[in-house]
């Protein structure tokens, strides 16, 4: 099932909290929807599980409105906070989940199973949730999600307060679950996106300012390719003259000039390795270091939220 | 299973798995069982052979247990946000609201159920009126359904426990004594509407063992109030 977003809006008072945002999600696809604090996210996500009502516009699963209120059954959600039953075991929380969903009684344990085994929950699963670690609450929080083994999930920050071993794992579930599933999950952990999502949608004030996979955005965001080398042997000045001649290139800096290292812009949508390896070659210089230079998403992040 | 069950039942169970049912289900025991049996007007001090002193107290105690039962059921999702799980689940808002009804009222209804020896004492001790008595079981189960609806509604306004259980009180104490009370001290169509309106005016006719159909109204149509405005509330979720 995909999900399809149409000129969604959302205002509280004058603020708007969701203005006019369009975007779809195909099947098997990870959608990483990320924006600072109070940007929207949570806002678009009670709406497309159908918690708030939707002012103006749509939300469309499979075709068919969320506003009908039949959808949910489709829809497995992690609200923020993972909101739980503390006086409730592991195994009678998924039970009851499970029922809500209408999950017929006869695969009821057998969906349990099969959540305790995905989730890790097997050593814990006889406690009260109360009892349970940050981790492992958030493993039922997934688990109840998952329950009813729905089509979309939605996942409001699901790694928050994980410790690094258990985020890890809980992003290859999320990896394993997105092959089959449209899943939307926010979060504002960009290497979170990075690990996790096949696409990113920015948000900022209500509106989506970036969307595309990771490296799409760097290349936007960049523009021309950056590298930095470092020539050993040969004089520097020398060096510098020789690199600028070069045709593929825009412009060099002296990243560091005792130790030979330059930065060398490239002239845009031109590559510069092949006549910088070239020019070495030629001139008998050593090139020990050729990176390319990557734009980290939290610049690009920044760019996009911060004006 | 019906999401209405589902929602009960739990609801139902966690009552029994902590102390709060227990404690709620023998502190109204202990009182009822004083008041009809040990203090002041008491069975056998009117050396009658009816429950009319239980039915007159029950009402005063379903008055306090009643909150206290109802007080978490919407609030406590609200405070801590699992209404936000339940409500994105395939369950609408009037089947949740109907379940939480039922899971209080059953439970009300096994707190009563507890009082059923004190029929077969009185049946030992004389000739009873059945049919008061069985009318004021009717009497009594109604009321309770509808000082439960009016928990529910109370639950549903807050996310605070204290302030429902207040709420409800407060509502219920204007049905069981205000309403007549100032019905009273009117004459003409005024103090006719509140005194048609008092919850007293209709139990007391059904604990006779009188069963109207305007009476029977009147606690269906306060059931329904009640929880329609519960509904209506959380289905205002902006």
């Amino acid at each position: 099932m995909d999900i399809q977003i149409q000129q969604l809006t959302k205002s509280y008072g004058f603020q708007k909290a969701v203005d006019n945002i369009s975007f779809s999600v195909k099947t098997g696809e990870v959608l990483g929807f990320l924006g600072p604090n109070g940007a929207g996210k949570t806002t678009t996500m009670k709406m497309i599980t159908n918690y708030i009502d939707i002012e103006q516009g749509d939300v469309l699963i499979g075709g068919q409105s969320v506003k009908s209120g039949e959808m949910s059954q489709h829809i497995g959600y992690l609200p923020e906070h993972n909101p739980l039953y503390h006086d409730m075991p592991v195994i009678d929380y998924l039970e009851f989940c499970a029922a809500l969903q209408g999950v017929s009684k006869s695969i009821v344990p057998h969906r349990i199973r099969e959540m305790v085994r995905l989730c890790g929950l097997d050593i814990e699963k006889h406690k009260k949730i109360g009892e349970l670690s940050k981790g492992y609450r958030q493993r039922v929080g997934l688990a109840q999600a998952m329950i009813h083994d729905p089509e979309i999930l939605i996942l409001d920050e699901p790694t928050t307060g994980l410790d690094p071993n258990q985020i890890i794992e809980i992003r290859d579930l999320i990896r394993q679950m997105g092959k089959q599933k449209t899943v939307i999950l926010s979060t504002h952990i960009l290497p979170e996106v990075e690990a996790t999502c096949d696409r990113i949608l920015i948000i900022n004030h209500g509106k989506i300012v970036a969307d595309g996979t990771a490296s799409t955005l760097r290349k936007q965001a960049q523009g021309q390719q950056v590298l930095k080398i470092k020539i050993d042997e040969g004089e520097v000045n020398q060096i510098y003259e020789k690199l600028q001649k070069l045709e593929t290139v825009a412009m060099v800096d002296f990243a560091d000039a005792t130790h030979n290292r330059f930065e060398i812009q490239s002239v845009v949508e031109r590559q510069s390795n092949k006549a910088i390896f070239e020019l070495c070659v030629k001139n008998n210089w050593v090139l020990s270091e050729c990176i390319p230079f990557e734009t980290k998403l939290e610049d690009i992040f920044r760019d996009l939220t911060l004006n | 299973m019906n999401p209405i069950w589902v929602i009960a039942k739990k609801e139902l169970n966690s009552y029994f798995n902590s102390l709060i049912g227990y404690l709620i289900l023998s502190i109204f025991l202990i009182f009822i069982g004083a008041f009809t049996w040990l203090i002041g007007n008491d069975v056998f001090i009117r050396q009658q052979a009816t429950l009319d002193e239980f039915f007159n107290w029950a009402p005063m105690f379903l008055l306090f247990m009643i909150p206290a039962l109802t007080m978490k059921q919407l609030a406590e999702e609200k405070k801590s946000g699992t209404i936000e799980l339940l409500l994105t689940k395939n369950i609408s808002n009037r089947q949740l609201v109907i379940g939480k009804f039922l899971a209080c009222f059953l439970m009300v209804c096994i707190t009563i159920a507890f009082t059923l020896p004190y029929y077969i004492t009185i049946v030992q001790l004389g000739n009873a009126d059945h049919g008061a008595i069985i009318g004021g079981y009717i009497g009594l189960l109604l009321l309770s359904a509808a000082f439960t609806s009016i928990g529910i509604f109370a639950s549903s306004l807050g996310d605070n426990q204290i302030v429902a259980f207040l709420l409800a009180l407060v509502i219920n104490v204007i049905f069981l004594f205000i309403l007549g009370f100032v019905g009273n001290s009117f004459s003409g169509w005024f103090g006719d509407i509140l005194n048609t309106l008092s919850i007293p005016e209709h139990y007391s006719s059904i604990s006779r063992g009188v069963l109207d159909t305007k009476d029977l109204i009147y606690f269906g149509s306060m059931i329904f109030l009640f929880l329609f405005l519960a509904e209506l509330k959380i289905s205002n979720r902006g």
